[in-house]
């Protein structure tokens, strides 16, 4: 007995070992390439996670290169989590830190906004008339929530009377499930939307419409009507998800409408107006769930580097869906969600993208070429319910890219997916902005 | 999520149980492991009628590590919807398991019965 204790003994001994030099060998496991000598001007417009990531991993990478970031919001938003907040599971302070805890101290922020970019004389003007140049211009401005399109709509009706808005902010994601709380409790019929333009995470909205009716069943709230608007005849772009999607709501009892683009909201009656393929459509809500139309900022919008005939005229930088490199200036990328590619607008995105516009910009400098290729990867951990969610990934072919296959089912609605949801995304998001990831 | 290097395992864990109670946790396993190698060295053998007492704590020490991360990811058994998952939660009750045993012999061993007045 006591030999077989002896050698259990020994294996564990080595077993500590052997996990003390992982610890040892872990972080800085890989080499990084050595520095390289410059005297570039590089411009970041956006202190976002894309902007952040590739200023993080751009001041490593170069030496006496003059990296400045333009970016007025002192506060740093981890927009993942705005789910988790409009459900109560998450305080408002979840998502929020500071803009400047994230940047490398060797660059220069200017906390100002951006007024105009002016590609051909290769300068940035920011809104107090300061003069910023640059060799490389990279745009991480994200983009701009169009809440004026929606008629009747104003900003301090969410929270209230029914009303929902997660996409608007921490403190807004907070206010939603105010009016989301009551509605798990008092039921009645939910409308859940999402808007017809290019959006940033089209899974969110999917989301907070399972995670409200979740609730609501398991507080025991009966007479639930719930109702998910589609702006087009599929519940997702990729069309497996979709189909997906369309068993779960079958299952879930969630109906959905398709076709359906908020319009306009009459709070006081509680009455939403639809523009459907039969003319406008009008509904009574207990709650309703609001995003808003995106487009790109006045500053990208309304410069030369987006075509005003693409897009529906909102503006995404006009790049190449591989590379992120503008297609007429080639000394100007975009990166997250201002990038004009068919899809992307994810933090999961912007950690691919970012190390694509790193190795070009790099290249460029060094007077080499990279073949980095931006693939159109996409994950969106789908939550079903509280505690269960999809781990989906796709790419710009609609094909499913799952990062653990055989073992983390895409299609399937698993805990551990929740778990990486919850717990674990946060963690690699920071890892991501300080270019660790 | 393909890249997982040690650090982002410890931000993880860190984002799990808040960065206080993640290191106080990773110090008190230390500690107890720590103690636990003392007592062993200390005996030169392993005693196990101690080991057999401490056999007796792993069922407990497997239910609470199981509701513990359940409690603070706001999840639930009905949760469970592949293999995966099932494999995650036995690993979960594997870990507090064996870490009831070791803290259970440790105790015993340094606190209620000195070496030399068991028999072995």
């Amino acid at each position: 007995m006591s030999q077989s204790f002896n050698a259990t003994r020994r294996g564990f001994l080595g077993f500590a070992a052997g996990a003390g030099a992982l610890m040892a060998a872990g972080p800085g496991a890989t080499a990084a390439p050595a520095p390289i000598d410059t005297k570039a001007r590089i411009v970041v417009l956006g202190a976002g996670a894309a902007g952040t990531a590739l200023a993080n991993r751009l001041s490593r990478r170069l030496n006496g290169a003059t990296i400045t970031i333009i970016d007025p919001r002192k506060e740093h938003w981890y927009q993942p989590g705005f789910s988790l907040i409009a459900a109560g599971l998450k305080p408002a302070k979840y998502s929020v830190s500071q803009t400047g805890d994230w940047l490398p101290k060797d660059i220069t922020w200017i906390a100002e906004r951006a007024a105009e970019i002016d590609p051909d004389g290769n300068k940035v003007m920011t809104e107090s008339g300061k003069t910023v140049p640059y060799d490389f211009l990279v745009l991480a401005t994200g983009l701009v929530l169009n809440y004026g399109a929606i008629e009747g709509f104003e900003m301090d009706m969410i929270g209230k009377n029914g009303i929902g808005s997660l996409y608007a902010g921490p403190d807004y994601a907070a206010k939603t499930w105010e009016a989301a709380g009551r509605y798990t409790e008092d039921g009645g019929v939910g409308i859940f939307t999402r808007p017809a333009t290019e959006m940033k995470c089209a899974g969110a909205p999917l989301k907070h419409t399972f995670l409200i009716d979740d609730i609501a069943r398991k507080s025991g709230t009966t007479k639930l009507d719930i109702n998910y608007m589609a702006h087009n005849k599929g519940l997702f772009g990729v069309p497996i998800i979709s189909e997906k999607l369309r068993m779960l709501f079958g299952q879930r009892e969630i109906t959905p409408h398709y076709s359906h683009v908020l319009k306009s909201v009459d709070a006081g009656k509680k009455m939403a107006t639809f523009a459907t393929e039969n003319g406008d459509a009008e509904m009574p809500y207990d709650y309703l769930h609001i995003v808003p139309p995106q487009q790109a900022p006045d500053v990208v919008r309304n410069s030369a580097l987006t075509d005003p005939g693409s897009w529906g005229g909102r503006g995404w930088a006009t790049v190449d869906k591989h590379t992120l490199r503008h297609n007429f200036f080639d000394n100007v990328f975009a990166v997250g969600d201002i990038a004009g590619v068919p899809k992307g607008k994810t933090a999961a995105s912007a950690k691919w993208q970012v190390p694509v516009v790193e190795e070009h910009l790099i290249a460029q400098i060094a007077g080499t070429k990279s073949d980095a290729s931006y693939n159109g990867y996409t994950s969106c951990p789908l939550i079903t319910r509280v505690g269960r969610a999809m781990l989906i990934e796709f790419d710009y072919n609609n094909d499913l890219t799952p990062s653990f296959p055989g073992v983390i089912a895409p299609l399937e609605e698993l805990w551990i997916s929740w778990l990486m949801k919850e717990v674990a995304l946060k963690a690699t998001y920071n890892a991501m902005i300080r270019g660790d990831a | 999520m393909k890249e997982l290097t040690f650090g982002t395992l410890i931000a993880v864990f860190e984002e799990i149980f808040g960065p206080t109670l993640f290191w106080v946790m990773v110090i008190v396993a230390a500690v107890i492991t720590l103690a636990y190698f003392y007592v062993l060295i200390r005996d030169r053998a392993v005693s196990w009628r101690k080991f057999l007492r401490a056999q007796l704590s792993m069922p407990f020490g497997a239910v609470i590590a199981v509701i513990f991360v359940q409690k603070m990811t706001h999840s639930n058994f009905s949760d469970i919807g592949g293999p995966i998952d099932l494999i995650i939660l036995l690993g979960i009750a594997v870990m507090g398991a064996v870490g009831a045993a070791i803290l259970v012999y440790t105790f015993d061993a340094l606190f209620l019965q000195k070496p030399g007045k068991q028999s072995e």
